[in-house]
């Protein structure tokens, strides 16, 4: 079937020219970082986490997002999304995977990282986190590897697959559940210390990554002439809609109890990402950015109106992404460290190198991503799918 | 400083034994030896270690940093000249980051300005332990924090979860920044964390730890914490004591006489 990879047009192979020169080009990078150590990131003993570790947690999210896709079809039959779901669980393939890199490139000596096994620590959060990865990247491999194959045969896949596919989904709910609790069991850093991250960060995922199919989606239409049509992408932009207003609700909830309470050490991360503290104000702009297109998604999305035109659709998915991206991806992690236990408040900014290894496995992702869809478009054009 | 070849034996084989029966001869030579800090002529044993900070006596002294020094050199804990990269194991604090729950705007002067020194509290109830993937940081039967550089994967959770400080990341080769190796205790390589060990090496040979030895005030006073004879015991009897965020519930281990 990987053989379908190889044919292709000029602007197939193009694409996969201009990302495999990034992903050489972050490697030169993480080269470098691996003979001189992660000092040449932006990382400090009061920021000990940053970039790699952010773009990790937002990308477990869209992981656990193919559920979105995944539950509909499968549980309640919701044939829409035939010829989406394999979509989606080659999205979150792809993220699985770069996740895994993030952590990878993010160890201070990478080539012990199986200790992680050889050692088990069942009251490590770390340890399960790697666990439920792990299962997930393969209950999605498995799945969709038999559900495509018998696609392609034109007979009804097995039937052993249907209590893996149910298992698929507690498990993509674990995975966030699980990287939420990395934070959230701290009692070092009061940023995290909630309740509700968990179901933040699943409804901030829920958000993001079926945005980030619809885009997906809306980008196969234009170029490779792969069309899912219009009900399905309606469809997401309900279930968008529902986890954007949740995410969002949650979020004021947390504001609520760290502003009305008024104690000190959960006030100073907000004050910090909102306005800045000791003329550190990196992330306010960041952040007052990711509000206001947090509320323009919001209006796009709950307007049945404006969510049914396929353009503002598609807007609408970019300001989700954005918004809720710089929200994890940048201020999330970073803020849990400012001001650090000491109460310091200590700048952090990525460093070239760090942001070159960072889009490099952002690359590498795409690539998979690429390759799979590829596959999956030109097998399907094959059989004739309707 | 020197160790001979029959103590180093000595030593390995004592620590062997206690690896491979753990719990069960730990606890039979600590009931045996230690109803307080006894010199056994080479291990300095005790049911749990703990030390007393007098802050008064501490800052005697203006920029004293004997203790400081003396750490530094003995662990070989590189200098580098900016805080990013920054390693220390035991440091003065300003009083408010160091106990910031306490810090009012009318406090008592002289402690409010006071720098208490600072190191790793070995918890009672260490997160970094609970935390860390690999138990590359796991508590000793005497309470002592201990970290294993040669299975670290340099995740840093540890640095995350201590609500401290007191945990460090190697993130460069050290090795320069040395200024002088003591060959008696390892260097480590990049991509670790480290941390104060309670000397727990110097335990080993019948030393004190370094910093209590080299502060002339006596404002460091290690001890066991078990033994109500203990010269920590004592203090703590007869001063009134605080430790770093008690309401975290980690049981520092470390005690500051205000």
């Amino acid at each position: 079937m990987i053989e379908k990879a190889l044919i292709g047009g000029k602007r197939y192979w193009g694409w996969l020219a201009v990302l495999s020169v990034v992903i050489i080009l972050g490697l030169l990078a993480y080269l470098k970082q691996f003979n001189t150590g992660l000092a040449i990131t932006g990382l400090s003993r009061d920021v000990p986490w940053g970039f790699y570790i952010a773009q990790f947690t937002f990308l477990v999210g869209v992981a656990a997002s193919a559920v979105m896709v995944v539950l509909p079809y499968y549980l309640h039959n919701f044939k829409d999304f035939g010829k989406m779901t394999i979509l989606g669980e080659f999205l979150a393939i792809s993220s699985v995977i770069m996740c895994m890199l993030f952590i990878f490139v993010d160890m201070g000596n990478p080539i012990r990282i199986v200790n992680v096994f050889l050692h088990p620590t069942p009251h490590s959060l770390m340890f399960w986190d790697s666990v439920v990865l792990m299962g997930y990247l393969l209950l999605n491999v498995v799945i969709s590897q038999v559900t495509f194959n018998s696609e392609r045969k034109g007979i009804a896949p097995p039937k052993w697959i249907k209590p893996v596919i149910v298992l698929s989904i507690p498990w993509a709910v674990s995975i966030h559940t699980v990287t939420a609790f990395l934070y959230s069991g701290l009692a070092a850093r009061p940023f995290w210390l909630t309740a509700i991250l968990a179901p933040r960060f699943l409804a901030s995922a829920f958000a993001a990554g079926p945005a980030f199919l619809v885009i997906l989606c809306l980008v196969m239409k234009k170029f490779a002439n792969y069309d899912v049509g219009r009900e399905p992408l309606k469809k997401l932009g309900v279930i968008i809609a529902y986890a954007m207003s949740i995410n969002i609700f949650f979020v004021l909830l947390e504001l609520f109890t760290a502003l009305y309470s008024d104690i000190p050490e959960h006030m100073h991360h907000f004050e910090y990402l909102f306005f800045g503290l000791d003329g550190n104000d990196f992330l306010v702009p960041f952040m007052w950015t990711s509000e206001i297109l947090a509320v323009v998604s919001l209006v796009l999305l709950l307007v049945p109106k404006l969510r049914q035109n396929s353009t503002l659709l598609g807007l609408a998915c970019v300001t989700v992404i954005v918004s809720l991206w710089i929200d994890k991806g940048m201020g999330l992690v970073i803020t849990g460290f400012i001001p650090s236990t000491l109460g310091q408040v200590v700048k952090y900014v990525p460093t070239l190198p760090e942001l070159m290894i960072t889009i490099s496995i952002y690359a590498i992702g795409f690539l998979v991503l690429t390759v799979l869809y590829k596959v999956a478009i030109a097998v399907r054009e094959e059989i004739g799918y309707k | 400083m020197g160790i001979n070849r029959r103590g180093f034996i000595k030593i390995a084989g004592l620590s062997t034994l206690a690896g491979l029966t753990g719990k069960a001869t730990l606890g039979v030579l600590a009931e045996e030896e230690a109803q307080q800090v006894v010199q056994t002529g080479e291990m300095l044993k005790a049911k749990r270690w703990a030390m007393v900070v007098d802050l008064h006596k501490c800052q005697q002294k203006k920029g004293c940093t004997a203790c400081i020094d003396a750490c530094h050199s003995v662990h070989n804990v590189p200098n580098f000249d900016n805080p990013k990269d920054e390693i220390k194991w035991i440091w003065k604090q300003d009083f408010e980051g160091a106990f910031p729950s306490q810090d009012h705007e009318f406090l008592k002067a002289d402690i409010r300005q006071s720098t208490p020194v600072v190191f790793c509290n070995h918890c009672d109830n260490p997160p970094c332990v609970r935390v860390c993937p690999t138990q590359s940081t796991w508590k000793r039967e005497d309470g002592i924090v201990m970290m294993d550089m040669h299975r670290c994967i340099g995740c840093r959770y540890c640095v995350v979860a201590c609500p401290y400080g007191s945990r460090s990341f190697n993130w460069r080769d050290p090795r320069p920044f040395i200024k002088e190796i003591d060959p008696d205790f390892p260097t480590r390589s990049r991509g670790v964390v480290e941390k104060c060990n309670f000397c727990a090496d110097r335990l080993a040979r019948g030393k004190i730890p370094a910093c209590v030895e080299a502060c002339e005030e006596k404002a460091l006073i290690f001890g066991d914490l078990e033994d109500p004879e203990s010269e920590v015991r004592e203090l703590l009897r007869n001063n009134i004591t605080i430790r770093r965020k008690p309401s975290l519930g980690t049981n520092p281990e470390i005690y500051y006489i205000v």
